[in-house]
């Protein structure tokens, strides 16, 4: 069960959690590489440096706001009382990070935790709305959910809130278990990429009149790949630390953790390897790519809480999954993703959370990340489609026709990423 | 339709609270059988919001 007040921590592990989470930001960098090399070449730039805007954006947002709001364990949140419960359901932190260099250990790293994670979130939707989507709005974009959706989410789960008392107020296991960000980060990055393409619409030319999906695929596979391994690095360190911070694990336990992680991502690249060279003669590395993202995300959830064979099989599911569904998103559903995250990382998240509650000991873990998934779906995708469409009403989030004739590199800064290169027209996708 | 689709999941996150309160502890299966009808009708509202989409993409072609 989840304490309410975390316990002190030793100097050996604020140590080695602070040391983690400088290694965190790998990860983030691993995700803008996929990002910029899954889109267009004419809009690399603007893809890149999208990216490190949304990680200023979301800190100066974080620390403004959404800190106040996420709270602290133990920490004062609004709560109110129904059916004989107290529901905790958001948090009420000190205003503007006040008190925080004398504020415990664990509140400390956990706000630092905080602050990557929301990058990290933000950048996912980012690579949704890739060849259309306008910097102004990626940015506004990422300070809606660094504002209010992601502290209400981290509340829920990482500080106290409702989500992680579960168990202690209905007896379901050890309350909803997200260690490393799979429903905070992951989940709500996959649900807010499916907003942003539902509102942006798809590229153009992507679903001609009468005909199939046009395929657009990624301008640098090397990038993708290279990322693939940066984030694996990132997402070894985000894992081990959420298990110290928000599970509480012993230093003992943290080896396993990482080899989950291992396992989890190594099983699902394989799987992806094998669905795409018996789907299409040869393994596709973009996919393989994604395949790979999905087992990392799935061990996000997994990692810190299930033993290694389970972790595995989490992987290899999630690497089965991604692919097709990758595949059904686009074919069947008209979605333009071209950085496949609500698949990678909503549909993986999903996978991950829902194995959590397979694979852990505790009774009644199952059924407390089934509520968990119920408010993500049944609370947070309405909100960021709310909160999106104002974004919309306000600053629109699609580029006009002629940005997105020229690209994105040429429209909003002026210059391309590759000057020596040609840039294929238009016309080049039917 | 896409409006309505939306509309429906919150339902379905009320339906999911609501095994919470309504069963005893003890009673683990009927609960966690109500948590996935809410779920699922989460899901139709999902379903409602894509084809939404598909229609109005539909249009745009057209």
């Amino acid at each position: 069960m989840m304490p309410n007040v975390p316990p002190v921590m030793t100097e050996a592990t604020f140590a080695l959690v602070l040391v983690l989470l400088l290694l965190a930001p790998l990860a983030i960098a691993g995700v803008a590489l996929i990002n910029t090399g899954l889109g267009r070449s004419r809009s690399a730039a603007q893809a890149l440096l999208g990216n490190l805007a949304i990680v200023a954006v979301t800190a100066i947002v974080f620390a403004l706001v959404g800190a106040t709001l996420a709270g602290t364990l133990g920490g004062a949140g609004h709560t109110f009382h129904l059916a004989g419960k107290a529901w905790n359901w958001i948090g009420a932190g000190p205003l503007f990070l006040g008190g925080l260099g004398t504020a415990p250990a664990q509140a400390q790293l956990g706000l630092l935790f905080e602050f990557l994670a929301v990058a990290l979130a933000a950048l996912i939707p980012w690579g949704s709305g890739a060849d259309r989507v306008r910097l102004l709005a990626g940015c506004a974009v990422a300070a809606m959910m660094a504002a209010f959706v992601f502290p209400l989410l981290v509340h829920w789960v990482w500080q106290g809130g409702w989500l992680a008392q579960l168990g202690a107020n209905f007896q379901l296991g050890a309350g909803f278990l997200d260690p490393s960000g799979a429903a905070t980060i992951h989940v709500l990055g996959g649900l807010s990429a499916l907003v942003v393409v539902w509102i942006a619409g798809p590229r153009k030319g992507k679903f001609p009149q009468g005909g199939f999906a046009t395929a657009m695929p990624g301008h640098n596979a090397v990038y993708i790949l290279f990322g693939c391994l940066l984030a694996l690095a990132g997402w070894l360190a985000f894992n081990v630390a959420g298990a110290v911070l928000w599970l509480h694990a012993p230093l003992s336990a943290l080896p396993v953790t990482a080899v989950n992680t291992l396992l989890c991502a190594s099983g699902a690249v394989a799987a992806t390897f094998a669905v795409t060279r018996i789907r299409f003669g040869k393994p596709d590395a973009s996919l393989c790519a994604n395949g790979w993202l999905a087992g990392l995300v799935a061990s996000s959830a997994t990692a810190a809480i299930v033993s290694p064979g389970p972790a595995f099989v989490t992987g290899i599911v999630a690497g089965v999954l991604t692919p097709l569904l990758v595949e059904v998103l686009e074919l069947a559903a008209s979605i333009d993703d071209p950085s496949g995250a609500i698949a990678v990382h909503g549909a993986g998240g999903l996978w991950g959370l829902i194995a959590a509650g397979s694979f852990a000991p505790q009774a009644g873990q199952f059924a407390a990340q089934l509520v968990g998934i119920a408010a993500l779906l049944g609370v947070v995708l309405p909100l960021l489609y709310l909160l999106l469409w104002l974004v919309n009403r306000v600053s629109p989030l699609r580029v006009d026709q002629d940005g997105e004739r020229i690209g994105m590199d040429l429209h909003e800064l002026g210059g391309g990423a590759y000057p020596e290169f040609v840039i294929h027209r238009d016309d080049s996708y039917r | 339709m896409k409006i309505a689709g939306l509309l429906v999941m919150p339902a379905g996150f009320f339906l999911s609270i609501s095994a919470l309160v309504l069963f005893p502890a003890t009673n683990v299966a009927a609960r966690t059988a109500f948590v996935l009808c809410g779920l699922a009708v989460e899901g139709l509202g999902l379903a409602v919001t894509v084809r939404g989409h598909m229609e109005a993409q539909g249009k745009s072609r057209a």
